[in-house]
């Protein structure tokens, strides 16, 4: 019964689907907004990457909220993961608990793997403004980074204190060059305050790498937290 | 370059992503077992990622970032709409926070049952 109404409600959504599919036209030129974004981040704010220009600058705030919303995450994952289970979440436990050892690839892969995979992410987070990456997606890299060492060694213990003053620290900065642009340049997160320097140079695009790079450092803490309390 | 198997290459991308949708869908409904009903959430999330990343596509457009292949005066003409990407962005940290936390609350019936099938979690039915 409940896979005849399943299928009855899904058949409806792809009828929809299916209207909007052929309904819908390639557009032939960007939209306004587009069109003032893919002139304003090159001139104004000296990105090459127009889309970290607006996740950096025009659309900071937005940013920021994101952050604080994978910081909540990282809290109530922590807090769903550890409460009420007593003993259990103890490194001592888990290593003491009889456990298949990784295959051979998996920890051969990951020596040679790692230092490649956090080298790369680092390049994605600082080069943001200038090819494809970000704090975002290079945060993710080094996290993916984080994923094989602990499928590697499972006996490797993450320093969650570290992890947590490092993200907070990044997190703190960023707010701190938010609000250096409400004293020095047009508001809230604005990247003017530093120099806009020559166009596709590594120091370049005012305050977009920086804050891209600590973007990228809480973005890589946090989910390596998140992850380190699914394995315990 | 812009055509695959004689349809747009934007068309080609809303399709897969609406389809996406509807195996996500379909997974949601159908399935018992809470693990695979949070997969299905996933591919519904990437299947509206994937739309969105198709309605910003501009016929004969690149990525829009400024080097020697899309000189500055070209921007305007050659790049596909930068916004729904920046949007995107932002939609797989948060689809990533909101998988992170039904894996959570999944461990946390499975302590409470011993099992992770949904039908064992009767409390909020009718």
């Amino acid at each position: 019964m409940t896979r005849v109404w399943a299928a009855i409600v899904v058949f409806l959504f792809g009828a929809v689907f299916a209207g909007l599919a052929v309904g819908y036209s390639e557009r032939t030129a960007p939209s306004e907004l587009a069109m003032r974004y893919l002139e304003q981040v090159p001139a104004d704010l000296g990105a090459a990457n127009v889309v970290t220009g607006i996740l950096i600058t025009y659309r900071g705030f937005d940013t920021l909220g994101e952050v604080a919303v994978l910081f909540m995450v990282a809290a109530s994952v922590g807090m769903l993961l550890s409460g009420g289970r007593g003993g259990s979440t103890s490194p001592a436990a888990v290593t003491a608990r009889p456990a298949r050892p990784p295959s051979e690839l998996v920890v051969n892969g990951a020596q040679v793997v790692l230092p490649i995979a956090f080298l790369f992410g680092a390049y994605v987070i600082v080069n943001g403004h200038l090819s494809a990456g970000g704090g975002f997606q290079g945060g993710a890299v080094v996290a993916s980074g984080v994923v094989l060492l602990v499928l590697g060694r499972p006996s490797v213990v993450l320093d969650h204190g570290f992890l947590s003053v490092t993200e907070s620290l990044a997190g703190v900065l960023y707010v701190t060059l938010g609000i250096l642009g409400l004293f020095f340049a047009g508001g809230f997160l604005d990247s003017h305050i530093l120099p806009r320097g020559t166009f596709g140079a590594f120091v370049s695009a005012g305050a977009i790498p920086l804050i891209s790079a600590l973007l990228g450092i809480k973005v890589a803490a946090e989910l390596s937290v998140i992850i380190d309390r699914f394995r315990n | 370059m812009e055509r695959a198997m004689g349809l747009p290459i934007s068309h080609l991308l809303l399709v897969t992503g609406l389809v996406l949708v509807l195996i996500g869908m379909w997974g949601v409904l159908v399935h018992r077992n809470i693990l695979r009903i949070i997969i299905g959430f996933s591919l519904f999330g990437t299947g509206t990622h994937i739309v969105l990343v198709a309605t910003g596509y501009v016929t004969g457009g690149t990525a829009p970032i400024i080097d020697r292949a899309l000189p500055v005066g070209e921007a305007g003409a050659r790049a596909v709409d930068p916004v729904p990407s920046a949007l995107v962005v932002t939609a797989i940290v948060i689809g990533f926070s909101v998988t992170a936390i039904m894996l959570s609350y999944a461990i946390r019936l499975y302590e409470a049952r011993k099992t992770l099938s949904i039908d064992a979690f009767t409390e909020s039915k009718w």
